[in-house]
């Protein structure tokens, strides 16, 4: 299997307190990889460990065949990098944002109007990054994450606090970057992007991965109840064990031309995700 | 080198738009213009103004636009971004480094302007300023280093400011002052530029400013050591 990112069993604390605990994920070439925690679930730290600006504790991590310890100028600069902070200078313009990453990451300053043009910023590419939206300053945040042509992104927490316009035009760039082959490691508490977006998913909570796989095939995992909810057109809603009981009586309301819908009821990882810890993606550790 | 030519492009355009940083630059060089031109007094000491106010920019510009920027960039996160981006802390540092050394030396470029000195005289005030400041941005890199927040950096930096910039001009009213002071890189600068026409350094002042600059380098490495540049 062809692999942009590895981890195994990756154990990292700072002093006393333990951050990763036998982290192990494997992410592939192109794919979109979603780890989903809640906060301090040591999210930011498996990043700083993925990209090499940490080193952990013990266990093996690789980025793009290298290990990250010793990653060197060539796999840094196939990487972007795109923090829930942003990180932009607030004084600066927009142009200026980029023009400096663009030195930085040796990219022509030629490259930059067409930037703006594809994020939808160039009429404000005279306007200091403290006057943006704060959807404006993610799409120049992401701008500069792509600006290199990464071959593997890290974003954390892309769309926190967005509105859904803003959220929708970013998962399109998204999967216009998947498409070009670009292999994109988020992080998000946002459960109905995870399941949009991303191939594979992991769970992380207080450090340890306590499951990971296709999101629907978590959520299958997860489908105790295994029922069947029918919403019929006169908006009345009937759930039935999903078996063959189920079949005579939804049989006779097809006849009957009375459904509406038919859903399984399996979870959603937010639900999967309190059965297994006891508490929302969105509370604190 | 491409980084660091990056990072100090940058700092130029954040300047520009960055008041508190940009006054730090301007003030003490202005005003020594003001003051030499418009305050004269017969038995005053030779370039008075100049020495005094050299002194003070020397303990405060460098060191407190070093402090806010580090501080800043830490508070902010963009610090974080740029090391992620595979920029290496040294270049960081060369980079805000070399750029506040520079503004600094224009600084001191003006400031020199109106001081009755020979060439000689004009060339030697602006080796010891280009010393002095180097030993401020030592001290503002590891203060902005141990700092997490501008709001810290100030805290910590403005006593620190104020002892340096101002030794040298207690020390002429009180002995116990001027003998405190004289273990300080400031005052031995003073010292210096008051004498600079007659300038021989002793062994004194270079073993003085030798080891304010290590003493400082280890302070800078030690800050560094504990909080990182994130």
């Amino acid at each position: 299997m062809n692999y942009a990112l590895l981890a195994e069993n990756i154990f990292h604390s700072f002093a006393r307190n333990q951050v990763l605990d036998k982290v192990t994920l494997h992410v592939e070439s192109g794919e979109i990889f979603g780890l989903l925690g809640p906060s301090g679930a040591g999210k930011t730290t498996l990043i700083k460990i993925l990209t090499g600006q940490l080193a952990q504790n013990s266990g093996y991590a690789e980025l793009l065949g290298t290990d990250t310890r010793k990653l060197s100028v060539l796999e840094h600069r196939q990487i972007g990098t795109m923090m829930d902070n942003l990180g932009l200078y607030e004084r600066l313009s927009v142009r200026n944002n980029l023009s400096f990453y663009a030195d930085i990451y040796h990219v022509s300053h030629s490259e930059i109007p067409e930037i703006l043009k594809n994020i939808g910023l160039y009429e404000a590419r005279n306007t200091a990054v403290c006057k943006l939206s704060k959807g404006m300053k993610n799409r120049l945040s992401l701008a500069r994450a792509l600006m290199n042509n990464a071959s593997i992104l890290f974003l954390d927490e892309p769309t926190a606090g967005l509105d859904p316009v803003t959220t929708k035009e970013i998962h399109h760039m998204l999967l216009e970057q998947k498409k070009k082959g670009c292999t994109i490691f988020l992080t998000t508490h946002n459960m109905s992007e995870a399941q949009s977006l991303c191939d594979h998913v992991a769970l992380l909570d207080k450090g340890s991965i306590i499951d990971g796989g296709i999101p629907t095939d978590i959520c299958q995992k997860y489908n105790h109840l295994n029922r069947l909810e029918i919403t019929l057109k006169d908006g009345k809603k009937i759930v039935l064990d999903n078996g063959s009981a189920a079949a005579l009586p939804i049989k006779e309301y097809l006849e009957q031309d009375m459904v509406s819908s038919i859903h399984s009821t399996e979870p959603t990882l937010e639900t999967v995700f309190i059965e297994l810890t006891g508490k929302g993606l969105n509370q604190h550790e | 080198m491409n980084n660091i030519v990056a990072i100090f492009k940058k700092q130029i355009k954040d300047t520009l738009k960055n008041k508190t940083i940009f006054i730090q630059f301007i003030m003490f060089p202005m005003l020594t213009l003001i003051m030499c031109n418009t305050v004269k007094i017969n038995e005053m000491p030779r370039n008075f103004f100049i020495n005094l106010f050299a002194t003070m920019y020397i303990g405060m510009a460098p060191l407190t636009s070093m402090a806010a920027i580090i501080s800043e960039e830490k508070e902010k996160n963009t610090l974080r971004v740029l090391m992620m981006s595979n920029v290496k802390p040294y270049e960081y540092l060369l980079g805000i480094g070399s750029y506040t050394w520079f503004a600094c030396m224009a600084g001191a470029a003006i400031i020199c302007i109106p001081a009755q000195y020979s060439a000689r005289e004009r060339l030697l005030f602006m080796a010891i300023m280009a010393v002095g400041i180097l030993v401020s941005l030592l001290i503002g890199a590891a203060l902005g280093t141990f700092s997490k927040t501008q709001m810290m950096a100030t805290s910590v930096t403005i006593p620190v400011m104020m002892a340096f910039s101002f030794l040298p001009m207690m020390s002429l009213f009180n002995d116990t002052i001027a003998k405190i002071a004289k273990v300080t890189y400031t005052e031995q600068i003073s010292q210096m530029l008051n004498h600079i026409s007659s300038l021989q350094p002793g062994f004194d002042t270079i073993l003085i400013m030798a080891a304010n600059i290590l003493l400082f380098a280890a302070m800078f490495t030690a800050a560094y050591r504990k909080c990182g540049l994130e």
